[in-house]
């Protein structure tokens, strides 16, 4: 084989696979889109952030707000709830971690690190048992006094920790913020 | 795949030999792909790879749009808007989809006209060709039920208006009519059923596909010469041919990818310029758009639905001999139909025994002059329906009919063929065989 | 002014018919208005979709609807692109009815602006896509190619075509529109001049306002329309690339075949 066939078998091949590179790009390009439809639309994403109006809650009474196709529990604590919740004594715990979504995933399930607001007054986690998501029942429900699911028997303390039954974990609390003193912004 | 001799897929491994005693995929598809294909084949040849093209595009768009559409009469008209300008994308999608609908028939019309100027659909491929010729049917369906889907008023008084054409077939017409609305009235019923319909067909389609294609792998393919690859044996089917891949795939997806830029300069720069600007008001039976228009690949035939009105004579006669049965409307939905229908014809009523349009002096012209009428039908359709209009439409499908049931049997006997080039090399050779030409392609 | 002509524009030529009829007879005037979204490389202007949004909510809204649009499209890029909080304060001066309360609640970013508050009032969301200004000659969709649909135009030339000239038929007033199929609307001339003041101090002369309007309800119409023309650029100049290629490649193959033919 002369020198002059080899480069030209040399460029032969780049050309070749210039064009099936091109063509791969070209088919990528257009797939993609076609995956990224699935991803939520903008009217969905819109809904990511809401604002609640908690002026109206009154202390020991909560309010139940769908956030994502998900109801949320927000609960203004009595003074007692607040104090049987810290009396808890965190080796107690099944799940001794906060499963807050507003401080380090790390951090330990005490009162102060479930509770929004630095006085542990307001309460806000999503509404759905860890278990098989069941709706749990709240007002002083259970053995705890916090929460019940009647599905499967999972009972949560004032704090919203899970203290007896089937649920693996505490009912987790989403990110959320005090906008102001009456709004609470969750997402 | 029986027909022109030519190597066939053999397994090697102890793998493929495995597989190929239990299920030959493999060589079913290396038989398809190495297919030997004539080597003379010009430009007019890539629309089967653009039509095959729009079908996957179509399929695939159509699924991810209905991920997000609502078939019902008060959500279809805003879950477009949803899709158009919320979903990710989803304008993009849409607009490929709707655009894609002109592409395919773009390239089905091509792909006819090449059929009947090369004499592609004469024996032995007349099977081809009537295949091709319901999917083309099934096509027109599928593209129409789609157009009803957006819930717009070109949408809502399109479906009134076609579904109308039924109903002009006599005694029975009206009780098929309100089968096929599922009421006496477009609405939920026929929008719903649309939508199902719209889904299941192109992959109907695509069964049909798969058959045109097995049929004229059978025979092998035309060419511009309409001379038959030689069989005699493999040396002499080699010099006439060349394997499908590469020589031909690679052809096409070159020509396909200068189609899609076309495509794509429209779906990114004017795409709602092929649509009617009234399918963006939402359907309301209270109001009717002042000039109904179908899109504009159904407008040749929807010329030929309205060329035959009661004054014409031809209409008149029908009516008399039928006792008045034939009523000008059923006379255009028959004329409509039978447009398609001396199409599909074609194979037997063409009497020349030269295959291609190339070695044929006299049928060039008619045939020149069938694609003008094509075109002109296509403009007049979209006119409204009177003089000159009229007349107009009139004189197109009365050309149409006649290229068909007049002067193709005809030019077999009146018109002296030129002398067919013998072998399909003699004709590759015409063309690059000088020493220095520059090759046209 | 002429839109730029694509490689696209002359092979559509060949399928123009079906988009060449508008409504409309031909003694409908419609002024070719010079929009800065026209053509393959036009943008919205930013400044001026606020305006014909300040106009909209101050004049047209007391009786048209946008019911397809959303408040917090008023913040995307490619559209007015207002900042998150004016959004917020903008959505904040409308009440939506919520299912869930049943009752009226302040209206929130997510929520779109209402539809139509009188009954004979059609809703604006797509007007610039449901109206063609343009069409012809012939038939031939010649017009559309070349200038554009003309969905921006129609509504400029509608809010700009009263010639003053009122009368009345079984009890509803109709207004002598130049723009208007038939010439007479039974929509009171909206805008006199001058009617909203412009925060950048733009011009508010009947002209202008008109023309902002007309390009406000184009990007309510059309809001990923600059998206959309950057896919299609991108597309194209990707194929344009694989075309070349593809075409070297196809000569490449051939070559061998063709030479074979000389011989």
């Amino acid at each position: 084989m002369s020198h002059a066939e080899d480069h030209e078998g040399t460029r032969r091949d780049f050309l070749y696979f210039a064009t099936a590179g091109a063509a791969t790009v070209t088919t990528g390009a257009a797939v993609w889109p076609l995956v990224n439809q699935m991803n939520p639309s903008a009217d969905v994403l819109a809904l990511s952030s809401i604002e609640v109006d908690v002026a109206d809650v009154a202390e020991g009474t909560q309010l139940t707000v769908m956030f994502q196709g998900k109801p949320v529990f927000i609960r203004r604590r009595t003074a007692e709830e607040i104090e049987e919740a810290n009396a808890v004594e965190l080796s107690e715990l099944i799940d001794p971690v906060a499963r807050n979504g507003n401080i380090a995933e790390t951090a330990d399930a005490s009162d102060a690190n479930r509770a929004l607001d630095e006085n542990g007054e307001w309460l806000v986690m999503m509404g759905l048992c860890t278990h098989l998501g069941c709706v749990p029942l709240g007002d002083g429900a259970g053995d705890f006094h916090g929460w019940f699911c009647p599905c499967h028997g999972s009972h949560y303390d004032t704090a919203g920790r899970i203290r007896k039954g089937p649920a693996p974990e505490n009912l987790p609390v989403p990110v959320a913020s005090f906008v102001n003193e009456t709004t609470i912004q969750l997402g | 795949m029986s027909g022109i001799p030519h190597d066939h897929y053999e397994p090697k491994s102890g793998a493929e030999k495995w597989l190929h005693k239990r299920l030959p995929i493999v060589g079913l598809l290396y038989d398809t792909l190495m297919i030997p294909t004539p080597k003379n084949l010009n430009w007019m040849w890539i629309w089967g790879i653009v039509l095959a093209f729009c079908l996957a595009l179509q399929i695939i768009t159509g699924i991810v749009l209905v991920m997000h559409y609502t078939p019902h009469v008060d959500l279809a008209f805003a879950s477009i808007e949803h899709i158009m300008r919320d979903v990710n994308g989803g304008h993009m999608i849409r607009y490929v989809h709707m655009n894609g609908a002109s592409l395919f028939f773009v390239a089905v019309y091509a792909h006819i006209f090449r059929g009947l100027f090369y004499g592609s659909y004469k024996a032995p491929r007349e099977v081809t060709w009537i295949i091709g010729m319901l999917i083309y049917l099934v096509m027109m369906g599928t593209a129409f039920m789609g157009y009803v889907l957006p819930w717009g008023q070109m949408s809502f008084h399109g479906t009134a208006v076609i579904t109308g054409l039924f109903g002009a077939i006599p005694f029975i017409g009206e009780s098929i009519q309100t089968w096929l609305l599922g009421a006496s009235a477009v609405g939920q019923p026929a929008l719903n059923r649309f939508f199902s319909l719209h889904y299941l067909l192109p992959f109907v389609i695509a069964g049909l596909v798969i058959v045109h294609i097995w049929a004229f792998h059978h025979t092998g393919n035309n060419n511009p010469t309409g001379v038959e690859v030689r069989r005699t044996s493999k040396k002499e089917a080699q010099a006439d041919t060349v394997p499908f891949w590469p020589y031909f795939v690679i052809k096409d997806f070159f020509a396909l990818a200068v189609v899609l830029v076309v495509f794509f300069a429209i779906v990114g720069f004017m795409p709602n310029y092929l649509g009617h600007p009234d399918n963006y008001v939402e359907a309301t039976a209270l109001a009717t758009p002042s000039h109904i228009v179908p899109e504009w690949y159904f407008l040749p035939f929807y010329a030929i639905l309205r060329a035959f009105t009661a004054d014409v004579w031809a209409v008149q006669f029908a009516s008399f001999i039928t006792a008045g049965i034939i009523d000008a409307k059923f006379f255009g939905v028959l004329a409509m139909f039978g447009a398609i229908a001396v199409m599909a014809l074609a194979p037997w009523l063409d009497t020349s025994s030269t295959r291609s349009g190339v070695y044929r002096p006299m049928f060039k012209w008619w045939f020149r002059l069938l694609c003008i009428d094509f075109i002109v039908l296509m403009w007049a359709g979209a006119m409204p329906a009177e003089p000159p209009y009229s007349t107009i439409s009139l004189i197109g499908a009365t050309y149409w009919f006649a290229y068909f049931l007049v002067i193709l049997p005809l030019l077999g006997v009146l018109e002296t063929p030129e002398a067919e080039v013998e072998t399909i090399e003699d004709d590759f050779k015409a063309k690059y065989g000088k020493s220095d030409a520059t090759p046209a392609e | 002014m002429i839109k730029r002509i694509t490689t696209s524009a002359i092979v559509a030529l060949a399928l123009t018919t079906g988009g060449a009829i508008a409504a409309g007879s031909s003694e409908q005037h419609i002024e070719d208005f010079s929009f800065s979204f026209e053509g393959p490389f036009g943008k919205f202007d930013e400044n001026q979709l606020q305006r014909g949004l300040k106009v909209y909510t101050e004049v047209c809204s007391a009786c048209h609807g946008l019911k397809y649009v959303a408040y917090r499209n008023l913040g995307d890029e490619g559209g007015p692109h207002l900042p998150a909080d004016q959004v917020k304060a903008f959505a904040a001066q409308f009440e939506t009815f919520d299912p869930a309360i049943d009752d009226f609640r302040t209206s929130t970013p997510a929520d779109k602006f209402g539809a139509s508050n009188l009954e004979s009032a059609p809703d604006l969301s797509l007007m610039a896509k449901a109206r063609a200004g343009f069409s012809g000659p012939a038939g031939l969709g010649l017009n559309q190619l070349f200038k554009g649909m003309g969905g921006a135009e129609y509504i400029a030339s509608i809010l700009t075509g009263y010639t003053g000239k009122e009368k009345e038929e079984a009890g509803t007033v109709f207004y002598e529109n130049t723009a208007f199929p038939g010439g007479w609307i039974a929509m009171a001339p909206p805008l006199v001049g001058e009617d909203v003041d412009f925060d950048d101090g733009h011009s508010n002369d009947l002209h202008h306002m008109s023309e902002d309007t007309a390009a406000f309800l184009m990007w309510a119409a059309e809001p990923k329309m600059m998206a959309r023309k950057e896919a299609g650029l991108k597309g194209v100049i990707i194929l344009i690339l694989l075309s070349a290629l593809l075409y070297m490649t196809n000569k490449r193959i051939w070559k061998p075949v063709k030479a074979a033919a000389k011989q």
